[in-house]
């Protein structure tokens, strides 16, 4: 580039810095006649429970920086250590560290007491020890990540002999059926992502993270999908179906990671059941568009391993690395991903539609439309996280 | 009477503070050699007395030099006022006390914008004879009007409520009343809102010693209580002021404490000499809270509520409750004990865990 040009880019930059250096030395702000004292704002981001007692993990999101004065645990003040110690810049984080004895089972309120005189309350619904990063505890969450994830996505695929052997009818019901649990699934990932988006630091913005993701996640993967300027089908479609439940059961995992580690889930036989029989139906979902095609069994493989061990992921990074704004833009993905396959799979059943001389919205795919739905939300009953 | 505005913080710069401190502290103090003060605090050893807490406390020390008032010295600070004669004979006692606004620090770390008298909370501690009269040059230099009412015997004119002695900011008013009657008091302001005039630390000790010489069927218990006589200077007497701060503004305190400062006397605790009897004036401020208490262990003490009579009005109680603005004296003695730290705190828990929790130690 010429020097114009580059003056031509820069010339913008250096008014701005120019425009700053005056608001600041000029102070403006003075003449409306008040000087409202600093917004303070903290977000609890994480919560460990062990021998030594509570550690929280805060993140200072206030206009400016600001110091935790006290802590007090359950309306007293306690005995604490700040990890880093010392103010709290705009987005900082600090351990804030109580050697207190908690009770298991039992609901603690934390507050932090700024120094000046602001309050911020962060409850511990259940006390529970928070899982240790040993081998038999990270094995026992992988072991629960391959039961609601891995194993449900590949009994669902079991399913395929059936489909062949069924009629073009049968087909058709069976794709709107999978359309139908994956508008489920896009509003389960979308209200998961939402929840907790707003559970975030507010500079992170995670709502608006969680719209942002999806959206641009959506057009990303449209965008590949028809780099040849053809819809995917068959193989590829299954693949883009399994890569948005993947992130969807990414999103479940960090659910019951995070559930388990708070003490807040009910971790039995039930619960894993009630994964099992409610993820089947996305292994059915993956098989629908390869159901006349021949795949090797390393792509079955591969398939379920997409598809399912977000999962075990999830439950991982739920129970030991939990950060909500992570979380919130996995989801985010998660909602662009399920929302691209929903907009691919309904093409590739207006296809089929088309071909066998039935509309898009027949009598048939309405009916397995609603049965997927219906089964979604029922079976979404079994798992009380 | 009107007083030339002075800007607020020009004021406080250069003379303000040195006149206040002046007024509450050194002119007013009597004249009781330093040793024999009583509630001496032992010297300071950080962390030495957190063991007795189980960790259940504030972390790290107020500054009490910033804050311009200490709690160990507050327990034992008599403001006496200027004394004169009237013409029938009578003694006249002459005080200063200005409102200001002032931040302080009531828990280590945790800053209040408080309302002051003489910046310190609790204001100072007026101290005058059964008969006396009072005379109250009250001087508002804070940012909202504010009033001196005082719990005692006069004239609605000094009554110190709204419309009737109650000082703009930037004014001043002269209260004037009879001493009476003897017993432990209060002042504290009457502006509307009251909460808010209260609770942002407008009150402070109002204690009337009674005359020995009206009081023939009493007179040593009277003479007892007459700060500076022979009997008085066996006392180690003590003023206890219990108060609570919102500071987030929800009308529930989050730090209670004697004296103003959360733990200040779990850090450093009240010394005391076990040959010597200990009276403590107990008052309650607390605002938002329906009661407030304290607790001693290890020892039972007599108690005169309101201070008003020479025989107690409760014998042997180790808990005593007391509603907003009431007030009474404690009595006791330490005599038969061993050396030792002996706790004492409201026996409300709540206001123990947020701060209400004291040490005497004993030697």
């Amino acid at each position: 580039m010429d020097l114009r040009r580059w003056s031509s880019l820069l010339l913008p930059l250096v008014i701005l810095g120019a425009a700053i250096a005056l608001f600041q030395l000029a102070n403006p702000l003075a003449l409306l006649g008040v000087s409202p004292p600093p917004l303070e704002e903290l977000t609890v981001e994480r919560t460990v429970l062990d021998g030594d007692g509570i550690a929280l993990k805060i993140r200072a999101v206030g206009s400016e920086s600001m110091r935790i004065g006290q802590v007090m645990v359950d309306g007293a003040y306690w005995r604490f250590s700040l990890d880093p110690p010392g103010a709290l810049s705009r987005g900082e984080v600090t351990w804030v560290r109580l050697a207190y004895s908690w009770v298991e089972d039992e609901l603690h309120e934390i507050t932090f007491v700024t120094n000046t005189g602001m309050t911020f309350g962060h409850t511990i619904e259940v006390a529970e020890a928070t899982p240790r990063l040993n081998a038999s505890q990270l094995s026992g969450y992988g072991l629960l990540g391959l039961f609601v994830g891995v194993f449900p996505v590949a009994l669902g695929l079991c399913f395929r002999p059936a489909l062949q052997r069924a009629g073009r009818n049968a087909f058709q019901f069976v794709l709107a059926l999978t359309l139908g649990l994956l508008t489920f699934l896009l509003v389960d990932t979308l209200d998961a992502g939402l929840e907790l988006g707003a559970q975030a630091a507010s500079l992170f913005q995670g709502q608006v993270t969680v719209w942002l993701a999806a959206l641009v996640a959506f057009f990303m993967l449209m965008a590949i999908g028809r780099r040849h300027g053809r819809p995917p089908n068959g193989r590829i479609l299954a693949w883009y179906i399994a890569l948005g439940i993947g992130l969807h059961n990414l999103g479940e995992g960090l659910a019951i990671g995070g559930a388990f580690a708070a003490g807040a889930g009910a971790l039995g036989t039930f619960l894993v059941i009630g994964f099992t029989l409610h993820n089947l139906t996305e292994g059915i979902a993956i098989a629908a568009p390869v159901t006349h095609e021949p795949v090797p069994a390393r792509v079955w493989g591969g398939l379920v391993a997409v598809a399912g061990l977000p999962a075990v992921l999830g439950i991982w990074m739920g129970a030991y690395a939990f950060a909500p704004h992570w979380s919130a833009l996995f989801l985010g993905l998660g909602v662009g991903a399920i929302l691209q396959v929903l907009v691919e799979v309904g093409d590739y059943l207006r296809r089929m539609s088309g071909t066998s001389g039935n509309s898009l919205v027949s009598g048939i795919s309405s009916a397995g439309f609603a049965l997927g739905v219906v089964i979604m939300y029922t079976t979404a009953f079994l798992v009380p996280i | 009477m009107k007083i030339p505005r002075l800007n607020r913080r020009d004021f406080l710069k250069t003379w303000g503070w040195s006149l206040a401190s002046t007024l509450s502290v050194t002119t007013l103090r009597p004249a009781v050699a330093e040793t024999e003060r009583p509630g001496r605090t032992s010297a300071y050893h950080p962390g030495a007395h957190e063991g007795r807490t189980g960790g259940m406390v504030t972390v790290g020390e107020v500054d009490h030099v910033r804050n311009g008032f200490d709690p160990s010295d507050i327990l034992s600070s008599w403001a006496t006022g200027k004394t004169s004669r009237l013409a029938d004979g009578r003694r006249l006692r002459e005080f200063l006390i200005i409102a200001v606004d002032k931040e302080i620090e009531i828990a280590p770390g945790i800053f209040f914008p408080a309302w002051t008298y003489n910046g310190r909370v609790p204001g100072p501690t007026l101290r005058v004879t059964e008969g006396d009269r009072v005379r109250i040059r009250f001087i508002n230099y804070g940012s909202h009007p504010h009033t001196l009412h005082f719990h005692g015997i006069h004239s609605a004119r000094m009554d110190g409520v709204p419309g009737a002695g109650e000082v703009a900011p930037g004014e001043s008013f002269t209260y004037e009343f009879d001493a009476k009657p003897f017993g432990c008091h209060l002042y504290h302001c009457h502006s509307v809102p009251l909460k808010r005039h209260i609770h942002k630390g407008l009150y402070g000790a109002f204690i009337v010693d009674p005359a020995p010489e009206l009081h023939a069927e009493h007179r040593v218990a009277a003479s007892s209580r007459l700060l500076g006589s022979a009997e008085n200077m066996r006392w180690q007497e003590l003023v206890m002021v219990m108060n609570g701060f919102d500071t987030n503004f929800d009308e529930e305190n989050e730090v209670y404490a004697v004296n103003t400062v959360a733990h200040a006397y779990v850090n450093r605790p009240i010394r005391i000499q076990r040959d010597r009897p200990v009276r403590i004036y107990l008052i309650n401020v607390t605002e938002f809270d329906p009661v407030n208490s304290l607790h001693l262990h290890a020892n039972f003490f007599d108690y005169y509520d309101h201070g008003t009579t020479l025989t107690p009005t409760l014998r042997t109680v180790d808990t005593v409750m007391q509603c907003q603005a009431q007030r009474g004296i404690l009595e006791f003695s330490f005599s038969d004990h061993e050396p030792g730290l002996y706790m004492f705190h409201a026996h409300q828990s709540e206001f123990v865990e947020l701060g209400w929790m004291s040490h005497f130690e004993v030697v």
